[in-house]
């Protein structure tokens, strides 16, 4: 089988402030970790790979510097990866991104299945995975808390949804989005930390994408950023004491506008 | 510190450090009040590998030897000392076949060692024999192409959890001492079975069990070595293994201090964090520099096993009474500056300090392993 994880550097959001005057992040000094839900999609990967065979390939879109995640993915124990990096590819939103992952996918070829994690903890979007596989138009299953089945022909997985579960069948080739339920990611192992040392990370850049830079980063956006603003910060409430009487009167009279300490 | 750790010693320590935080802080109360193995864990061990690092490449290890063993304990040991001795015990029962086994019984044993497809344990001590490991009873008598072990091993470390037994056992006890022979017993042998399961003071999480030989027969190709170089076998498997129990003992006194230095820097008293006091930063100080020193000679102790040293009994002996010792005294000191709540099982000082007891008494008590350093410091004297 061909897998592929798709990863994302991300800030350590448990490390990361916000700048309350200006609402943006303060980065300085924060760590940039693998975005911890791609470790239970890599792990789902390798899970399967090692009961059925094949390989996992791990991608990322990201600059120079986001290579160490796809060490660190490695060295868990995902055969080989791949960083798409190009000036080209920067101040790119979801759809950008998206277009420019699933043309790695295609590029790679023969691919079973791509896994992502159900979401980044940076943007929050959830976007990515489900635009690839739109992209590629590949069937998807989002929010996977269990895969069941996965033979070379179709796969059996369990959603967890508001809702409750649902479980779904989808021919492959498959985009998932994988939840936290699905695994426990496994440790580092030291042959697979020494292998990723040493390891060539191939760059593929636009023009081994047949892209253009107008479908990329920016260019390729939609999404244009108008404004952020951080929500003013809620007051606390207010305590009534008294009798059920006394409080439904005092309570109307609040709601109507006519308390006057409202 | 980071001790001009190589890359490889570096990334186990970071393996160690993450199975530490995700896996065994979690659990690490509940196996010690429940008594209870950790075998989850020890296939997570064997998932990263770390049973590969002292076992030659050759058979199917990563061969990186006592240094890398010691970080590793080490590592483990400030998480839980008993899961780490849980580990370290394979090394212990691996170390007979690795310094005398013959070629087949190194590729038969190692490879399912080093993947952790199978644990290991040493057999030594008995009732009577403690630090008078001359006084072993268990006998092995041959039998045609068998040995026949009859005899009762006890406080075996991984008992009853292991498959792959090194036992030491007399095949002529006339001979006393140099009667003994080494043997490997696999689990499951007919006539080998398991008593009871000992209620330690510390490091519960570590199986701790007797070993019973009736009439057991086992394939003379399991005889390690020659007959009657059983206790040769013991001694240089000890000698090599204290680093280990040094390592393990640096560790827990670490975890100890850290835990002294976080919760001496929350709890106020007299309206100020308690570190601000001087008695207690004296401590603190005492307990840094205690570990450090211990520490050093441990990797001293490893270093030199790693060169190729014939002779470390010696630094071997000083490291694992001192990093013991060290260990003693700083979880000890961990209880007294949490206080009231340093003694209640809610914290976890008061497990590394029952804990930190047992490597004061293991693998030779410390009164022993300093006659072991004052006779070797006596021959080297006179040797001149």
């Amino acid at each position: 089988m061909k897998f592929v994880v798709a990863v994302k550097q991300v800030p350590d959001t448990a490390e990361v402030r916000i700048d309350p005057e200006r609402g943006t992040l303060i980065r300085d000094g924060v760590p940039s970790i693998m975005n911890p839900f791609d470790t239970y999609a890599l792990e789902e990967a390798m899970k399967w790979r090692d009961e059925l065979g094949g390989v996992v390939t791990v991608i990322t879109m990201g600059p120079p510097q986001a290579e160490s995640v796809l060490r660190e993915a490695i060295s868990m124990g995902a055969d080989d990866a791949i960083l798409i990096s190009d000036r080209a590819f920067a101040g790119a939103d979801t759809w950008a991104t998206s277009h420019t992952l699933a043309a790695a996918v295609a590029e790679l070829g023969d691919v079973d299945a791509v896994f992502f994690g159900k979401q980044a903890i940076d943007g929050d979007t959830a976007q990515t995975g489900p635009s690839v596989a739109a992209s590629l138009d590949w069937p998807q299953i989002t929010f996977v808390g269990k895969v069941r089945e996965l033979n070379k022909d179709f796969i059996t997985a369990e959603r967890y949804v508001e809702t409750g579960m649902q479980i779904v069948q989808a021919e492959l080739p498959v985009v998932l989005t994988i939840l936290k339920d699905a695994n426990v990611p496994r440790v580092p192992s030291l042959r697979g930390k020494m292998k990723s040392r040493k390891v060539q990370i191939p760059v593929w850049k636009l023009s081994d994408l047949g892209l253009t830079e107008a479908e990329t980063g920016l260019n390729g956006s939609p999404t244009k950023v108008v404004v952020t603003a951080t929500p003013e910060a809620r007051t606390g409430g207010q305590i009534h004491e008294g009798s059920t009487q006394e409080l439904v009167a005092r309570l109307a009279d609040l709601l109507l506008g006519e308390g006057g300490e409202a | 510190m980071d001790y001009m750790l190589n890359e490889d010693l570096l990334a186990i320590k970071e393996i160690c450090i993450e199975i530490g935080e995700k896996h065994i802080l979690p659990i690490r109360a509940e196996l010690d009040e429940e008594n209870k193995f950790p075998r989850e864990i020890m296939n997570i061990i064997a998932q990263s590998d770390l049973f590969t690092i002292y076992i030659p490449e050759e058979y199917g290890g990563t061969g990186m030897g006592s240094m890398a063993l010691a970080v590793a304990t080490e590592e483990l040991s400030r998480y839980c000392g008993g899961i780490a001795v849980s580990y370290a015990a394979n090394a212990l029962g691996a170390m007979p076949i690795l310094l005398m086994g013959s070629e087949e019984q190194k590729k038969k044993y190692l490879p399912q060692l080093a993947s952790g497809e199978k644990l290991c344990a040493f057999a030594l001590t008995e009732p009577e024999a403690g630090s008078d490991a001359g006084g072993v009873k268990t006998r092995a008598i041959k039998d045609g192409d068998h040995y026949i072990l009859n005899g009762t091993k006890q406080w075996i470390t991984n008992g009853g959890e292991a498959q792959i037994y090194t036992v030491i056992a007399l095949t002529d006890p006339e001979r006393g001492a140099r009667g003994a022979s080494a043997f490997i017993v696999e689990d499951g042998t007919p006539g080998f079975s398991y008593g009871k399961k000992e209620n330690k003071m510390g490091i519960r999480a570590s199986a701790t069990r007797e070993l019973i030989f009736e009439d057991c027969r086992i394939p003379a190709e399991n005889l390690i070595s020659r007959e009657g170089y059983g206790f040769m076998v013991a001694m240089k498997t000890l000698d090599n293994s204290r680093p280990g129990v040094a390592a393990q003992a640096v560790g827990i006194a670490q975890g100890a201090l850290d835990e002294a230095l976080k919760y001496s820097n929350e709890r106020k008293q007299f309206g100020v964090k308690i570190n601000s006091f001087q008695g207690l930063q004296f401590m603190l100080a005492d307990m840094g520099t205690l570990i450090e020193a211990a520490r050093a000679l441990t990797y001293t102790a490893a270093g030199l096993i790693d060169s190729g040293a014939k002779n470390f009994n010696k630094v071997s002996a000083m490291a694992k009474v001192f990093a013991s010792d060290v260990a003693m005294k700083v979880t000890t000191d961990a209880v007294q500056i949490l206080g009231g709540y340093g003694y209640m099982k809610e914290y976890p000082v008061e497990k590394m300090m029952r804990d930190a007891k047992i490597t004061q008494i293991y693998e030779g008590t410390n009164q022993i392993q300093r006659s072991v350093i004052a006779k070797a410091m006596i021959k080297e004297a006179h040797r001149k």
